[in-house]
């Protein structure tokens, strides 16, 4: 009775039962590449929260981490279909040829799209000029986020932002739970450990979850290569017509932005490092045409690639105040 | 970085075969931590000139100083407002050979839980002690719940060795009192670094103001170092994440294999139903795989169609993990309110959700690092606790097995995480049995009754607990098994539990004896 037995694993085979296996020593060491290892933490990730969740949505930007966040998603639910929608925040003010890109994608992969625009603040005119950007962004994107998601009824999202993207970020759980006003609060953060997430909510909170908390920029670009992941074409350099302000190349497509006197569009070869709203989303000096092009053009880059966002340095952890009202 | 030699594709070549090295750091306050961090990212060239330029900024701001590099990773304004790190932060950089993913946690003792979550899923751990002040109780108990994690490298790094002239007696004194605390703490690997992380000596590249000292620099060692993962060598595990059933056709399991390697035509076991299967294939939307393993995300199909959901386990059918209701783990408390005995509280271990109590049976005491007895657990305690669970648990003891043999302990009312917990071993029933749930097994008979008999007599007269079965039953099958009894099941489902092969009843029994002996 007081005998202690250790394990089966240095046994031989049970005699006549089913075939086993070559013996472990013998395979060679298993070990999976950074993206790989990335990849299979995602997938996981993905499962849990549509296992957990009632009614889980995607936050889908239209740019280069939305779409690896859908590749990643159409793989963790392989054979099956992604088993949830996504919701598009769209502020009015995005590229065109980010809501071609859009609408064309959205219909190949067959995805369940909503797409949510604030029209009341819209139609009286609310534009990043005229409110100044904080409040432009306080109304088309987090009031019309939490209204879409308040009126989907929906207690998880996913979003693809990234910790190694801004400071406040790095901190950011891969569960964050927001109150019913969908705010965050930085002390009050869960405890996350191993990969065992805590999916239980009180009524009325929900949670924002980022399947990519730990890939970098370079990740995202390596796996849209590996990968053959379709992006948006801004991200390419081509000769476009910009008005150019020192460093800053300004698209001119909404034609509420203001020219200086004498100011006139100039054709420059340039692209998007990550894709906004265009009256507040600086395009870039470049000749990368190709995904090669851009990842060489990043190691060599000394920027972060927010820094073209007129949002983020409003004012010293202009981010961390965005996410406590609830901003994703 | 890319150099001008090398083409995009040559570059993107390299970056395929890098790996992942996951690590956390952990000191007291002022130890330099932050600094440390900011030296590794700014000369690893992975900090962006605008971020450098907000650092200087807000250095002026702050410090009236030009260089702060802890301000590169003081995310909140919070911390910076207080000039101390207070939450867990993660940063990336890599290098020509290694992608890393380090988590910067805090020094304060009330912060030890966001230490405790960096190193959960760590591989190596970097601790910090000022050459100046020598081993603090905080360093104490940061390896000590290093060790309790099951970071197995650990690096310890004597900080500010500029403030003390670079001075070997010094590093010599630290590293043998240093010594003597980890040494029974259980990790496989320590090593000692002699830096300043305010002027980068021995950080990424070796110093010439140390000369006594012939090892590596910290970020040497960081990129050389081989780390071996309990995970890597241990018997399949597979929980259950979801179902997949897109047709009627398909029915496939979704999950992380969270240790071992599995191949298609593996026989498995499915628990708790104990049901017998083979693996028919491996499904990835990349194509179906031969053979795949821990960390890898599949799905699975089986050659047969038995019941199993999300919480379920495949496991390995030679090796199938221990099975109890009441278990030895350690234990961390991150709340505020004291752990209340014989309360129930929701327990996740794996995929699986049940309810549990705990029992406190010892506290460590930090300072001393002696054990006491504990009524309770309070914010920040570490200790032992008896774990009951409504439902039993099937685990493999932590040091085996991370995801495992980990759990998080959730406070049913407020739906905080209030505790994290790792398995040690399953408790004594009584005085009676004793440590023989990890082989517990059920054997099926399939209506042979004199094998039965002869099986039951056989395994009682070798001094095993056996209890014989006319019919299955899983609710009886899991007490029994989880009190370490061998289950002899005479009829039961051809899926259930272990044949016995041998044409007599003798050679049968001789084989099940083999096996058992086989042991040790």
């Amino acid at each position: 009775m007081s005998t202690v037995l250790s394990s089966y694993a240095a046994t031989q085979p049970f005699p006549g039962v089913l075939p086993r296996a070559a013996a472990p020593s013998a395979t060679p060491r298993r070990r999976l590449t950074h993206l790989q290892a990335l990849e299979a933490e995602s997938i996981h990730i993905f499962r849990e929260v549509v296992s957990e969740f009632q009614n889980p949505v995607m936050l889908y930007s239209i740019g280069k981490d939305s779409s690896v966040m859908l590749r990643l998603a159409q793989k963790a639910f392989y054979p099956g279909k992604i088993p949830f929608k996504l919701l598009h925040v769209d502020t009015g003010y995005k590229f065109r040829e980010m809501i071609e890109f859009r609408d064309r994608y959205a219909q190949e992969l067959g995805l369940d799209l909503i797409v949510h625009r604030n029209e009341e603040a819209l139609a009286e005119g609310a534009n990043p000029y005229k409110l100044g950007t904080s409040r432009c962004c306080e109304l088309l994107k987090t009031k019309s986020l939490l209204d879409a998601l308040r009126e989907g009824g929906f207690d998880a999202a996913f979003g693809g932002a990234r910790r190694d993207e801004e400071r406040s970020r790095a901190k950011e759980r891969i569960y964050s739970v927001r109150d019913p006003r969908g705010q965050w609060d930085p002390k009050q953060q869960r405890p996350e450990l191993w990969n065992l997430f805590n999916s239980r909510l009180a009524p009325g909170e929900s949670i924002r979850v980022f399947p990519l908390s730990n890939w970098t920029e370079m990740d995202i670009w390596q796996y849209i290569h590996e990968e053959n992941i379709p992006i948006v074409p801004l991200y390419f350099a081509k000769p476009r017509p910009m008005l150019v302000r020192g460093n800053q190349l300004i698209s001119t497509e909404q034609e509420f932005v203001p020219r200086l006197p004498g100011e006139k569009e100039q054709t420059v070869m340039c692209r998007m490092r990550s894709l906004g709203c265009s009256p507040c989303t600086g395009a870039i000096r470049s000749t990368a045409t190709t995904l090669p092009a851009i990842i060489e053009e990043l190691v060599s880059f000394r920027r972060s690639e927010r820094e073209n966002r007129v949002i983020d340095h409003d004012q010293d952890g202009s981010m961390e105040l965005k996410k406590r009202q609830g901003y994703f | 970085m890319l150099s001008s030699v090398m083409s995009a594709e040559e570059f993107l070549k390299a970056e395929r075969n890098k790996d992942l090295l996951r690590l956390v750091t952990a000191g007291s306050v002022d130890d330099g931590k932050s600094t440390l961090i900011g030296r590794l990212l700014y000369d690893s060239q992975s900090v962006y000139e605008d971020q450098l330029v907000a650092m200087k900024k807000a250095s002026e701001r702050h410090f009236g100083n030009s260089m702060e590099l802890a301000l590169l990773t003081d995310g909140l304004r919070a911390e910076r407002e207080q000039g101390i790190t207070i939450d867990v932060a993660y940063r990336y950089f890599s290098t020509a050979r290694r992608k890393f993913i380090l988590a910067d946690t805090p020094g304060h003792e009330q912060y030890t839980r966001n230490m405790a979550t960096g190193a959960s899923t760590a591989d190596l751990a970097i601790l910090l002690v000022d050459a100046r002040r020598g081993v603090q109780p905080q360093s104490r108990r940061h390896a000590y719940i290093l060790g309790m994690l099951g970071i197995r490298d650990l690096v310890v790094v004597i900080n500010k060795m500029d403030l003390v002239d670079f001075d070997q007696s010094i590093y010599e004194q630290l590293t043998s009192e240093f010594s003597a605390i980890v040494e029974p703490l259980g990790f496989a690997k320590v090593q000692y670094v002699p830096i300043s992380a305010a002027k980068g000596d021995n950080v990424v590249t070796r110093s010439d103001k140390t000369p006594w000292y012939d090892g590596p620099s910290v970020l040497e060692y960081l990129e050389s170092v081989e780390v071996k993962r309990a995970e890597d060598e241990a018997a399949f595990r597979f929980p259950v994440q979801r179902v997949l059933r897109p047709t009627q056709e398909f029915r496939g399991y979704s999950g992380q294999i969270s240790a071992g390697a599995v191949r298609v035509g593996d026989p498995v076991i499915a628990l708790p139903g104990f049901r017998r299967s083979t693996v028919q294939s491996i499904v990835t939307w990349d194509g179906e795989l031969q053979e795949a393993f821990a960390p890898q995300s599949v799905s699975i199909t089986l050659a047969d169609e038995i019941d199993i959901s999300r919480g379920d386990t495949i496991c390995a059918e030679q090796d199938l993990p221990s099975v109890a209701t009441r278990m030895q783990a350690n234990l961390i408390w991150f709340s505020d309110q004291p752990s209340e005995t014989g309360r129930p509280y929701l327990i996740k271990h794996t995929s699986h959700l049940t309810t549990g109590t705990l029992k406190p049976v010892e506290r460590l005491d930090i300072q001393t690092l002696q054990w006491r007895t504990a009524d309770g657990f309070e914010l920040n305690d570490v200790g032992v606790v008896e774990l009951e669970t409504a439902r039993p648990l099937f685990f493999d003891p932590y040091r085996q097995s991370r995801n495992a043999g980990s759990f998080i302990v959730i406070d049913p009312a407020g739906n905080n995480t209030v505790g994290a917990g790792m398995i040690l071993h399953a408790m004594e029933e009584g005085d009676s049995v004793a440590g023989l749930t990890a082989t517990a097994q059920v054997w099926n008979l399939n209506g042979r009754q004199h094998r039965a008999e002869l099986l039951e007599a056989t395994l009682r007269g070798r001094g095993l607990a056996v209890v014989s079965l006319l019919s299955w039953e899983e609710k009886a099958a899991h007490l029994l098994l989880a009190a370490g009894f061998q289950v002899v099941v005479l009829h039961a489902p051809g899926d259930i539990g272990r044949q016995l092969s041998g044409a007599s009843d003798e050679e049968a029994v001789q084989g099940v004896l083999q096996e058992l002996q086989g042991l040790g």
